[in-house]
């Protein structure tokens, strides 16, 4: 016998809103502590940067609670602690380095947050999405190929994957892995059956029939040119592992695993024999310590030194020299991070993506309808692995690529599109985490106390 | 569609395990050797990213310090300075972000830089609070006024000037030269902080060594004072006793003789006193006098002034050699200072400060005390160490009555000082033929009024003109005079 009992939802609107307060909290106070090692006051970016980042995320709080009052209550604070310590290292590698990289993130972030808001509000409905399954494709190949245009296209150090307008840059790529994560999810949802059901089986594997083969081949053809033409290993490393990713989720076959991987492998193998830069790269990354690197593995050995230096609790902020490293802002802010917040801080940080990945994942097993679950799981898989190819780059787990570390380093493409990112996550699990009854009947604006959900054990 | 997130999951715990693996073996695990590379200047910028303690003398007169850099460009935040330059120069050494350090900078380093065992709870309380942690200051036992008369009376000539406490082993001045300027290598300016380097180290005259405490000379005629100290202390001899002072000695074994320098006896009848021996210095009765004793008996007594024992002040001193085999003719030059007797200034010293001291060694040092920056509490202070008894208290009357009647009617009356007693030795070591002999003078000096100042001094000049009249009271016993004259003013 099924008893019926009524479920009153929880939003967990309000632990977002004390989670968020904490966490502009926790980056005011290492801002506030940057100011007091360097001159003994109270720096003047404190209120400033402090309270309109809170402000902001508040903002955004409050958008939720009107369009998304059902969306996960953590993946806002965790953003917002991790652009605001961001926020704190660069303003702290400012007064080193003489820059003002700071006031640009913070312009960036509001853009960013602003974003993701604008997100919010207007998409009602991820599922919308799946309408622009080709379109975001299209885009998607534009964005990667922007940067290849003789006049737009701007090379620097060594990457084509940038864009330049004026004075203004902008890396295509990152909202390009928005776009195709759609695309994928798209694409996937309607062809996975053929792309998992058919096929020879041979020994434990069941392998795609030839013709179904296109989409990856493809894929792998277009990180291949990425790689080759724009001379990006980080780029590259994503989209294809975030194709094969998704392709797995939709098909449940390994065996695309083991042709990725293969696929990946030969692309690896030719790029780093036939490639002098990608060779270089490898060599740096088994090497470092070889003197005939010394000039080539610089960067890296002043990232694994001032790692070192930190230690365990780390010097405390303004108290090291992560400005040794080249690109400490960028590219190395996860080294600069180690130096100043030591091994404590850097676990911290890694435990706040990886809650950030792991709150993905879970909307993508709970959200009902199958492009939801692709797209969740591509977008969190993304954020993933791009932590993992640029955290892994400097702590000589894999090759250093050019990829930014999400919301930490310098750079507003990557922190609009990360923005973007988790105002998508947002948004499928709001609808992940609705109760049935609403799902059925659609929100009612000012009603939820009263609708009730049924929940047979 | 679960099932394979699941696994995704799975597979992205495992991607952020192996972060935190690397992570963890980056800044735990190889840490340490991290920070040891040779390539990483990082210990290098933290070193000079510390405010280094100074060295003070006399009354909290800086001649190391650490200043704040002003240039934003200059990647080192503390740049050490030298105030008085070349005159401390062979003492503080110099603290080089490329050339490393010497001198005190070296000996007692782990104190100025703040990381000595003694310092820990300081440390403590400086993480706890926030504070930068500042290394200790390092008072110096040299008196400023002392070390200017020595380097003003050595006037840039080749030589060093030691000058020590008798009762305490204090060392009141300690000049060495030619000499360097430590701010040149101090200098964070790369370029010429390498050309001054290249420049010192070609530099023949060999400026960057302390010939004080780290050059080895024959001694000369001032070994004659441990010579006569281990024939009183025999017991078969006065400072009365008849010794042959003859115009030559006959070398035994060879066909050469030891003469002395006037060509003529030391007495009538070729008999001399002992006292009138060392007064007038003369060569065959101490040539005489090595073979009576014999190497073993000499060579005690020099152990017993501090020979062949390392010495550390806490500048490390080089140990001062006597032949303890010599026999024959060797024994004989031996037992004036000549062959292969070797010495430091530093320990000339400490020979002419025992004596003074009634017989008792003391262990010559430099530092006088050692405080914390900021409060300026004394964390060490090193109490006066007995090296051990050289001679008896009657031995050393016994050489103080000889020692003054060298400076009252001997070869050392350039060093008489007004109002005090003087009690001094000459010494001229011969080196090769046609070089300039070291001219030697090692004293010690008492205020007449019996106010307890004494000092004992010992000079050495190697370049001091002429092959001829580089006599050591001449030469050396009027520098010996100025520092005495200082030390007893003071």
């Amino acid at each position: 016998m099924a008893t019926v009992l009524p479920v009153y939802p929880t939003t967990r609107r309000n632990v977002e809103l004390v989670l968020v307060v904490a966490a502009v909290l926790i980056s005011c106070g290492a801002w506030a502590v940057v100011g007091l090692t360097e001159d003994g006051s109270l720096p003047g970016g404190l209120f400033a940067h402090g309270g309109g980042l809170g402000a902001l995320a508040v903002v955004l709080h409050l958008l939720l609670r009107w369009r998304a009052p059902h969306a996960d209550p953590v993946l806002l604070p965790v953003a917002t602690l991790l652009n605001g310590m961001g926020l704190v290292m660069l303003h702290r590698l400012d007064l080193s380095e003489g820059t003002s990289a700071a006031s640009r993130q913070f312009i960036w972030s509001a853009l960013g947050i602003a974003a993701a808001g604008a997100v919010v509000v207007v998409l009602r409905d991820h599922r919308v999405l799946r309408r622009y399954t080709f379109t975001a494709m299209v885009t998607g190949l534009v964005l990667l190929a922007l940067p290849l245009l003789p006049v737009l296209g701007k090379e620097i150090n060594g990457a084509r994957i940038w864009v330049g307008i004026g004075p203004l840059s902008f890396q295509p790529g990152e909202i390009a892995k928005i776009v195709l994560a759609v695309f994928f999810a798209g694409y996937l949802v309607v062809h996975r059956d053929a792309l998992s059901l058919t096929g020879p089986k041979v020994l434990f594997l069941r392998l795609p029939r030839a013709r179904d083969l296109g989409p990856i081949l493809l894929a792998w053809a277009v990180s291949v040119g990425v790689l080759v033409l724009q001379r990006d290993l980080g780029t590259s490393l994503l989209f294809f592992g975030l194709f094969v990713a998704v392709l797995y989720v939709a098909t449940e076959r390994v065996s695309w695993i083991v042709i990725g991987l293969g696929l990946f492998v030969a692309g690896a193998v030719f790029a780093a024999t036939t490639m002098s830069h990608v060779r270089s790269r490898v060599d740096i990354w088994l090497h470092p310590f070889d003197a005939d690197n010394a000039d080539s593995a610089y960067q890296l050995l002043q990232g694994l030194y001032g790692m070192a230096s930190g230690g365990l609790l780390g010097t405390g902020l303004d108290r090291g020299r992560p400005d040794i490293v080249p690109f400490a802002n960028s590219d190395f802010i996860y080294a600069s991070f180690g130096e100043e917040l030591g091994l404590a801080g850097l676990f911290a940080l890694l435990l706040l993506y990886a809650v950030l990945v792991e709150r993905g994942m879970r909307t993508a097993i709970g959200v009902r309808d199958g492009f939801g679950k692709l797209l969740a799981a591509g977008l969190a898989f993304s954020v993933a692995l791009q932590v993992f190819v640029v955290v892994g780059g400097v702590t000589r787990v894999i090759p250093l690529t050019g990829l930014t570390t999400p919301f930490l380093a310098a750079g507003g493409s990557s922190l609009v599109s990360n923005w973007i990112v988790v105002a998508l996550l947002l948004r499928v699990s709001d609808l992940a985490r609705r109760p049935a009854a609403e799902v059925r009947n659609g929100p009612e604006p000012g009603d939820t106390g009263v609708t009730q959900a049924v929940r047979i054990p | 569609m679960n099932r394979p997130l699941r696994r995704l999951s799975a597979v992205v715990a495992f991607l952020f395990f192996a972060l935190f693996a690397s992570t963890t073996w980056i800044q735990f695990l190889r840490a340490g050797e991290l920070n040891a590379m040779p390539g990483n200047s990082r210990q290098l910028y933290a070193e000079f990213g510390r405010e280094r303690g100074p060295i003070l003398v006399g009354a909290g007169q800086a001649v190391a310090a650490s200043v704040e850099v002003e240039d934003p460009d200059d990647p080192y935040r503390f740049l050490r300075q030298y105030p008085a330059g070349p005159v401390y120069a062979p003492v503080t050494g110099y603290y080089s972000v490329r050339y490393g350090t010497a001198g005190i900078e070296r000996a007692v380093n782990d104190v100025l830089s703040g990381t000595a065992d003694e310092l820990f709870y300081r440390r403590l309380a400086d993480l706890l609070t926030g504070e930068d942690p500042v290394g200790a200051s390092v008072t110096l036992t040299l008196d400023p006024e002392v070390q200017q008369a020595a380097w003003d009376a050595l006037d840039g000539r080749k030589g060093a000037v030691v000058a020590v406490e008798p009762s305490t082993g204090d060392v009141l001045a300690m000049v060495s030269s030619p000499t360097y300027d430590p701010d040149v290598l101090a200098t964070h300016d790369a370029a010429a902080a390498e050309q001054a380097w290249q420049a010192l180290i070609a530099d023949e005259d060999d400026p960057l060594v302390n010939r004080a405490v780290d050059a080895l000379y024959p001694p000369g005629s001032t070994f004659k004072l441990i010579t006569a100290a281990a024939a009183l202390e025999s017991g078969d001899y006065t400072t009365d006793t008849s010794v042959a002072g003859p115009r030559e000695l006959d070398l035994p074994q060879t066909d050469n003789t030891l003469s002395n320098d006037e060509g003529t006896a030391c007495g009538p009848n070729d008999q001399v006193s002992l006292l009138d021996a060392l007064r007038i210095s003369c060569n065959t009765a101490f040539g005489q006098l090595g073979l009576d004793l014999g190497a073993g008996t000499l060579d005690a007594q020099a152990r017993a002034f501090g020979f062949e024992q390392p010495l550390s002040t806490p500048l490390p001193v080089a140990e001062s050699q006597f032949p303890e085999d010599a026999a024959g003719p060797l024994l004989a030059y031996a037992g004036i200072g000549q062959g292969d007797v070797r010495v430091t200034p530093l320990q000339v010293a400490m020979v002419s400060a025992a004596i003074a001291n009634g017989g008792v060694v003391m262990e010559p040092n430099l530092v006088a005390n050692v405080r914390e920056a900021k409060t300026l509490d004394v964390i060490a202070e090193p109490a006066p160490q007995e090296v051990g008894r050289a001679v008896s208290a009657d031995t050393a009357d016994a050489l103080q009555e000889m020692m003054r009647a060298v400076v009252e009617s001997g070869t050392g009356t350039r060093a008489q000082v007004d109002g005090a007693v003087v009690g001094g030795k000459t010494g001229t070591a011969q080196r090769g033929e046609g070089q300039v002999p070291y001219a030697w003078f090692t004293s010690w000096a008492r205020d007449e009024e019996g106010d307890d100042r004494e000092v004992a001094v010992a000079v050495v000049i190697e370049d001091g003109g002429s092959v001829d009249s580089a006599y050591g009271g001449r030469l050396s016993a009027p520098v010996a005079k100025q520092v005495m004259q200082a030390a007893l003013d003071g």
